[in-house]
């Protein structure tokens, strides 16, 4: 590798990618055509079908959003994405059935070794679909669904039907308009009644192909009184042009039910990840986001929860990195909309090398949410002085009743932490590494322990650029 | 008493922070083995003196030398005077939020010795040192320094000094907040360390003395050693004061 092209990568080790692995690719752009086109490959119900045309129109006349990084936004070339690319001809339940170069690339992430150690079942999904997917036995055997997107559509039309677009219309905002009209690929789960399902299920998302468009769209459903974790992680390669990844999740949890979603998102420098994820909870529900940005050039995402049944949960975890020529805008939203709510957000960003992180948090309790209870902390750690933090909470409070609680805190590290650690055999790179490890701790322990390993190596190669 | 051999050589130092000079030509020797112990006021420069030995970059030397093992110190950086086998005792211990003091200790072992240590050597040589120092296991769980009690901080400086085996070891004030129990479990840890390394001790009080027994003891004021003698200084010290030493200078 050239020094330049050593430069370009840096340290990111997921950069590498294969060749293209194309059995079809659509061309650049997107009009109505290509949308109903990707519909008709996946011989969809025509009810899909008009969702999407009809969310393609108004991703057409819906504005940009005004709040975030508008320029960068505007600097988006929607004509030279890829808007579907398949490469596989079919989701294969066997890794060696996967076609080897994909099936390389996955083992080089770790997923089928993670597989075997730790989950309860795995979605690979290489650009627009799902190459592998898997669930433990006996987890089907107790009910539970756990497909790709596509795959749960064809399956289960009436539950698709009856959820899709309920908690995220197409309306919601440009990119959640954008999902639909080109969706593919995503996870579909159901949790029957009472249903525990004790080890988390994993989706690893994978770009590969250059200027491509990954819109993947996740349902999740837990009935009364069950429980799932469900993990994500996403990696993309490194490119000179700019990718865009752009998900739709919604979560319902019903009635005493728990939802805990934990993603990692690694994405290459390139990659604008503008995804929204959004959970209904029910009486007495969880709804958990525990949510990790470390990559990518642009992210733009508020895991959000709407608290809709009386003695229901939110829990929002984030933690954002923001290196070099990185914008990290991450939040959460919280509306309580039933009596005696509670939530929980717990923010944590951390800017290096004139890198930016915004904190964009919301909190609504509408008039009839009494005795709701809240509580949002927003640390930021700035590393030198060339980087960026930003906080703009916004609180919308209709009920007297609240009891709320706001800290923010922005911190540097200081000389006595790093001669302390120094005088303890660390280098300042290494003492830096643990700080920001510690900084991060309230986010890492959440992970399952092989993900907050992994981080913390991941922070640690980090620190190794920002010593001068 | 036999003469060990020479770890740490001051010649003539003095040293400024921020253009202030605190340190107005200070020496001393310190053989392996030997406990030196400095006593002084408020001031004089008894945890300056720590900090430049151990490399504080806020420290400028302006003349005179260090020398330890025999080379001069200026070269390394303050990790490396940590892995060529020398240890502070902070007066204040920085705080570290979110990192584990099991993760921290094994982490700053390894980086010290300079080799991977198996999880389970590491815990039993953790479990003796701890034991030695009547610390409970749930230390390990806590966060370094975050929400420690004085005397709790202290006691995790000595257990890292058990761990890190240094070949010279600084204690800056570790005495003082402690109550009697905690005194002695910190002179015991002292002790333990004593005989393989050279030891300087700064303190205010002639307390610890009463359980660590010092070979020499110095006097200090305003950047110098005014005074140096055997253990009798300190109680003479203790009870008199430095005013009859300030109508020396």
């Amino acid at each position: 590798m050239s020094e330049q092209a050593r430069d370009a990568v840096g340290d990111y080790r997921y950069g590498f990618h294969d060749p293209e692995h194309a059995t079809i690719r659509f061309d650049k752009g997107l009009s109505e055509q290509v949308v109903r086109d990707i519909s008709a490959l996946k011989n969809e119900p025509e009810w899909m079908t008009e969702v999407r045309v009809k969310a393609y129109h108004h991703f057409n006349e819906r504005p940009m959003p005004k709040w975030g990084n508008c320029s960068e936004l505007n600097n988006i070339k929607f004509d030279d994405v890829t808007y579907f690319l398949r490469s596989s001809k079919q989701t294969e339940k066997n890794w060696d059935d996967v076609p080897e170069d994909i099936k390389n690339t996955f083992n080089r992430l770790g997923i089928p070794e993670a597989e075997q150690k730790w989950l309860g079942g795995v979605t690979a999904q290489y650009e627009s679909e799902a190459v592998y997917h898997s669930i433990r036995e006996d987890l089907e055997a107790q009910g539970v669904i756990f497909l790709d997107m596509d795959s749960g559509l064809k399956q289960y039309p009436d539950i698709v039907k009856t959820y899709f677009g309920t908690v995220v219309p197409y309306s919601d905002n440009k990119f959640a308009a954008l999902n639909t009209a080109v969706w593919s690929g995503g996870s579909f789960i159901y949790v029957p009644k009472g249903v525990h399902v004790e080890m988390p299920v994993q989706a690893y998302f994978r770009i590969n192909a250059k200027n491509m468009g990954q819109f993947e769209r996740t349902l999740i459903i837990a009935d009364e009184g069950s429980s799932i974790h469900y993990v994500e992680g996403c990696t993309a390669p490194t490119y000179s042009t700019d990718s865009l990844h752009s998900a739709v999740v919604e979560l319902i949890a019903m009635k005493g039910a728990k939802i805990r979603y934990s993603t990692v998102q690694n994405w290459s420098s390139n990659v604008y990840n503008l995804v929204t994820k959004r959970g209904v909870a029910y009486e007495n529900s969880t709804i958990e986001w525990v949510d990790g940005n470390i990559g990518s050039k642009l992210t733009m995402k508020y895991p959000s929860v709407l608290l809709r049944g009386e003695g229901a949960h939110a829990e929002v975890i984030s933690v954002a990195y923001a290196g070099e020529g990185q914008h990290q805008d991450a939040g959460a939203k919280v509306h309580h909309l039933a009596p005696n709510t509670t939530s929980n957000i717990l923010s944590k960003s951390i800017s290096k090398n004139g890198g930016r992180s915004s904190y964009r948090g919301m909190l609504q309790v509408t008039p009839k949410a009494s005795g709701c209870r809240s509580k949002i902390v927003c640390d930021a750690l700035l590393l030198d002085e060339h980087s960026r933090s930003d906080t703009y909470p916004t609180m919308e409070v209709g009920n007297s009743t609240a009891d709320l609680e706001h800290e923010a805190s922005v911190s540097k590290i200081s000389g006595d932490q790093l001669f302390y650690l120094m005088s303890r055999g660390f280098s300042e790179k290494e003492a830096m590494g643990l700080i920001v490890n510690g900084f991060f701790e309230p986010f890492t322990r959440e992970l399952p322990m092989e993900y907050a390993v992994e981080l913390n190596k991941l922070l640690e190669l980090e620190m190794e650029g920002s010593i001068g | 008493m036999k003469m060990g051999e020479e770890v740490l050589r001051i010649e003539n130092l003095h040293v400024s922070v921020e253009g202030v000079e605190i340190l107005k030509g200070l020496t001393l020797t310190i053989h392996k083995g030997e406990i030196h112990a400095i006593m002084g006021r408020n001031g004089a420069g008894k945890s300056t003196l720590a900090n430049v030995i151990m490399g504080h970059p806020a420290y400028e030397i302006t003349q005179g030398s260090i020398h330890y093992m025999s080379k001069p110190l200026d070269e390394l950086e303050v990790f490396e005077r940590a892995r060529a086998g020398m240890f502070l005792s902070f007066q204040y211990p920085a705080v570290i939020p979110g990192v584990q003091v099991g993760t921290f200790l094994k982490k700053s072992t390894q980086s010290v010795r300079q080799v991977e240590l198996s999880a389970r050597d590491f815990r039993k040589e953790l479990k003796d040192a701890m034991g030695m120092l009547n610390m409970d296991s749930s230390f390990l769980s806590r966060y370094v320094n975050d929400g420690f009690s004085g005397g709790e901080k202290k006691r995790l400086e000595i257990l890292q000094m058990l761990l890190l085996q240094p070949k010279l070891a600084l204690l800056d004030e570790t005495d003082s907040g402690l109550d009697i129990d905690a005194l002695k479990i910190v002179a015991q840890g002292i002790n333990m360390v004593a005989p393989l390394a050279g030891c300087l001790i700064i303190t205010h009080y002639q307390r610890l003395l009463d359980h660590v027994k010092p070979d020499y003891v110095h006097a200090m004021i305003d950047g110098r050693i005014v005074e140096s003698g055997g253990p009798e200084l300190a109680v003479k010290l203790e009870e008199q004061g430095y005013e009859w030493l300030e109508q020396h200078q």
